[in-house]
């Protein structure tokens, strides 16, 4: 079935001025389960489609949630839907994180901006189940304090998992670290070479981390990145997600460094 | 724990002892200002524990920050080039152990085995270049409203 | 029990036959013929309507009609259009979408029910594009419906190459002059001092079945032979030719060639390539909604990877140069392709240097590709 399923709103949860949370239950049928990576195609009556993340699964085990940025017509009505609103949803799309690689290891996940959403779900899962590698550390840049996504939720995650966030400009009253993602990677705690990363965020912060997780020691074929591109259809039909031999709604979003470096090097690919 | 790339890293082994041998730890509590804007840059330290930040005097304002340092960071990189006075000013934000440096005896040492001090050059260099490429990144204002990035 | 028919001689007569045959069966028959100056494809409501005697002058650029003098239906090469315009419409309703007083929202699947298709007159390089759509579209994990229900139990009549273009070079790509399955029928084009004939042969059942119906008389050794022979010497007249090399690494290996440069000052980014060329598939999405706002509908038409708008993201455009759109079609069509289709996007029509308004020739800009990189090359190995 290649047509949006209804869905319905049940929890909008503000996260910063232009990002909010939205759970969704199915109205009917639930799709197949997502996996923490992949996307859905969000439908939002009459305006449009967007890709959007998998930023969290809900107790029902049927839900959906997304974290959405208003950036434009639909992402916009998205953002302003409230409970009792119906979407439309196509989906699992793409690859997921490969959590399976991390097995034995350390893991360590850099965010930059709303790029913590589709790593939220991968860190829930890691935590839920600590005996299959030896750590799990979470990194997160942002804007300002105030565009920090699920704070409160950070403090329970530090708790379980050293977790270290910094922002670009900081407000009054900002006790943090202040600087770019990266003078964070030496913060935590992770043994690079049993490291496997996981990269969500603008591209350039994404290249800038994998260059300097790669010179500490971390495999190129373990540090994940999630790319975007516009995307269409997410069935692989619409041609607009290619990156030279990817078709990143289907081979990405995430895609490891050792095959992204080489195309993101190359200008207007 | 991590590799701890910190400052250090740059050095060799012999270097690094040689440097460290310089150095006295010093403990400084929370919310001490370390130097200020303007001043001669007469010592340097590396952080061992606790944050420290790099800010800016604005009058009227609490002193923005600029960029917050942690264990293993150099903390403060003008006296090693003229005109030797600092161009930010740092305060502790936690209390903050610190290996401290005597900038002209390090200086000295540099001038007189010019290996030590091509690598501790060199050293300071990249945490300068890192700090340059960080500050370029956050003028891209990756994270901010389309225009300037998305996600 | 007696085997079917699988081979036969027919006159010309036997293709007013053959259309008859299929439509019976319920089918819309479209093949060429000749409109505007130009040979096209359309729904045939007589085999008469075929461009019995005409054939076509090409060149980069450059496309005209031209009087034969013999009575060839088939000697002609690619015309401005192929059959995707059929199996993968340029504007399809996807789905409506309806919101209820109750704000419950409702999509519905557009399953429209398209003609039963018969194809009379694919060229084998069309065929095999037919096949490149065919593992795009449907041979992946998901399948465009649209697409589905257009190609299953499409009819495909195949005839082989006599005449090619001096555009065409099927045989680089290895899809012509000659066909190698995937048809239902498959003609070759005879007229000589023994009279105008088509050998026919069956490649499936139900072109088994529809052979059985014509007027055909039993397969004679001599129009064989003149058929096979034709079809011979028709590939040793290619107009043009790929560089002999793996194409794909060629494209791979010269993303940063100086070469695009020189393309890039020619090409207008009109996108006439795209639109002519069988394979191009790419689309976008428009949501058109009515006056109420209640009721909206999901389109999907073409879109060409020369606009601008296809992949717009982070307030801009990630491809923004002339060169970097043109090298996206060129690297996708003869070396991404393989990555993501196992196959090349290129059969070798020359559908996209005839119709481009200034000449840009794709296996040119591939042969001067190899030779920027073999010059590489070649210094590199006299340097060290
Ligand atoms: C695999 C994938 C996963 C994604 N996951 C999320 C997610 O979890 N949360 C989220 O908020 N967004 C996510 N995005 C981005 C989101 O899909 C886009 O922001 C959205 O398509 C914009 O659509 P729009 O109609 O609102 O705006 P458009 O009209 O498409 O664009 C409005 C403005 O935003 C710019 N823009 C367009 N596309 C993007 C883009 N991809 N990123 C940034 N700016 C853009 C435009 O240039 C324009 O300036 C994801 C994208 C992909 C490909
Ligand atoms: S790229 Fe040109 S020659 Fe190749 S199939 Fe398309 S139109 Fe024909
Ligand atoms: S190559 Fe020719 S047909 Fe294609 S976009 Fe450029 S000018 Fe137009």
């Amino acid at each position: 079935m290649n047509v949006p399923q209804p869905y319905q709103v049940v929890g909008r949860d503000r996260e910063t001025a232009d990002t909010v949370t939205l759970t969704l239950e199915p109205v009917g049928d639930p799709l197949p389960a997502f996996r923490p990576g992949q996307f859905a195609m969000v439908y939002a009556f009459p305006r449009g489609e967007v890709p959007l993340s998998l930023s969290g699964t809900t107790p029902s085990g049927t839900g959906l949630t997304h974290t959405v940025r208003a950036v434009g017509p639909v992402t916009s009505a998205l953002a302003g839907l409230r409970p009792g609103h119906h979407v439309g949803v196509r989906g699992p799309f793409g690859t997921p994180w490969d959590l399976a690689a991390a097995r034995g290891g350390d893991l360590l996940l850099v965010a930059g901006g709303v790029g913590l959403a589709p790593l939220r779900p991968l860190l829930l899962r890691a935590l839920d189940e600590p005996r299959d590698h030896r750590g799990v550390a979470l990194v997160v840049g942002a804007r300002t304090p105030a565009d920090l996504l699920y704070r409160d939720q950070c403090d329970t995650w530090a708790q379980r998992a050293p977790v270290a966030v910094t922002v670009d400009r900081p407000e009054p009253g900002w006790t943090g670290n202040v600087g770019v993602v990266t003078t964070l990677l030496d913060r935590v705690p992770y043994q690079p070479r049993n490291t496997t990363a996981y990269l969500c965020g603008p591209e350039v912060m994404m290249r800038a981390t994998a260059r300097d997780l790669v010179h500490r020691g971390v495999p190129a074929s373990r540090v994940f990145l999630s790319l975007e591109r516009t995307m269409r259809c997410g069935t692989g039909h619409c041609g607009q997600c290619q990156l030279g031999p990817l078709l990143l709604c289907r081979d990405g979003p995430v895609v490891a460094w050792d095959r992204a470096e080489a195309l993101l090097a190359v200008r207007e690919l | 724990m991590t590799t701890s790339a910190g400052f250090l890293t740059g050095l060799t082994e012999p270097q690094r002892g040689q440097l460290l041998a310089l150095a006295e730890t010093v403990r400084f509590p929370s919310g001490a200002r370390i130097f200020d804007e303007g001043e001669l840059a007469e010592r340097f330290w590396i952080a061992e524990e606790g944050s420290v930040a790099l800010d800016v005097h604005v009058p009227g304002q609490s002193p923005p920050i600029v960029e917050t340092l942690g264990p293993g960071d150099l903390v403060g990189w003008s006296w090693l080039f003229p005109p030797y006075r600092w161009h930010l000013g740092a305060r502790t934000l936690s209390p903050v152990t610190a290996r401290q440096f005597d900038a002209a005896a390090v200086r000295d040492r540099c001038a007189r085995d010019p290996d030590f001090g091509h690598a501790l050059t060199c050293a300071v260099g990249s945490v300068i270049g890192r700090r340059l490429r960080g500050a370029r990144a956050r003028l891209l204002d990756l994270y901010g409203p389309p225009r300037g990035g998305g996600r | 029990m007696t085997e079917p028919t699988r081979q036969a001689v027919m006159g010309p007569d036997g293709l007013e036959a053959l259309r008859q045959a299929l439509v019976r069966r319920g089918r819309t028959v479209v093949g060429p013929t000749v409109r505007d100056d130009a040979i096209v494809l359309a729904e045939l409501t007589s085999a008469s309507e075929l461009p019995f005697g005409w054939g076509v002058e090409v060149e980069a650029g450059r496309y005209r009609l031209r009087r034969r003098s013999d009575r060839m239906a088939f000697a002609h090469s690619a015309g401005p259009q192929s059959w995707k315009k059929y199996l993968h419409p340029e504007r399809v309703r996807q789905w409506t979408a309806d919101r209820g007083p109750d704000g419950t929202l409702t999509v519905r699947e557009e399953v429209d029910r398209p003609p039963a298709y018969a194809f009379l007159g694919v060229r084998p390089c069309d065929l095999s594009a037919i096949a490149v759509q065919d593992r795009v579209l449907v041979g992946g994990p998901h399948r465009d419906e649209a697409y589905r229900r257009r190609r299953t139990g499409a009819f495909l009549v195949v005839v082989e190459c006599v005449e090619p273009g001096a555009t065409c070079f099927c045989v680089s790509m290895g899809t012509g002059p000659a066909v190698h399955g995937g048809h239902d029928l498959a003609l070759t084009e005879v007229d000589d001092e023994r009279g105008h004939r088509f050998w026919v042969r069956a490649g499936s059942e139900a072109g088994a079945e529809v052979l059985a119906e014509l007027p055909v008389r039993p397969a004679d050794p001599t129009t064989v032979a003149r058929a096979e022979e034709a079809v011979t010497r028709a590939a040793g007249r290619m107009g043009r030719t790929m560089p002999p090399v793996d194409l794909r690494d060629l494209m791979r290996d010269t993303l940063e060639a100086e070469r695009w440069n020189d393309v890039a000052a020619r090409c207008l980014t009109c996108g006439n390539c795209t639109m002519v060329c069988p394979t191009c598939y790419c689309t976008t999405t428009e949501d058109v909604t009515d006056l109420t706002g209640e009721h909206a509908e999901r389109w999907r038409r073409w879109d060409v990877c020369y606009d601008l708008d296809f992949t717009h993201m982070h307030g801009g455009t990630v491809r923004r140069s002339g060169l970097s759109r043109y090298r996206q079609w060129l690297t996708h069509k003869i070396g991404t392709w393989h990555d993501q289709f196992g196959s090349s996007g290129c059969v070798g029509c020359g559908r996209c240097i005839v119709w481009c308004p200034v000449a840009i020739d794709i296996t040119e800009e591939a042969h001067a590709l190899h030779a920027e990189a073999s010059g590489r090359d070649a210094e590199g190995a006299g340097a060290s």
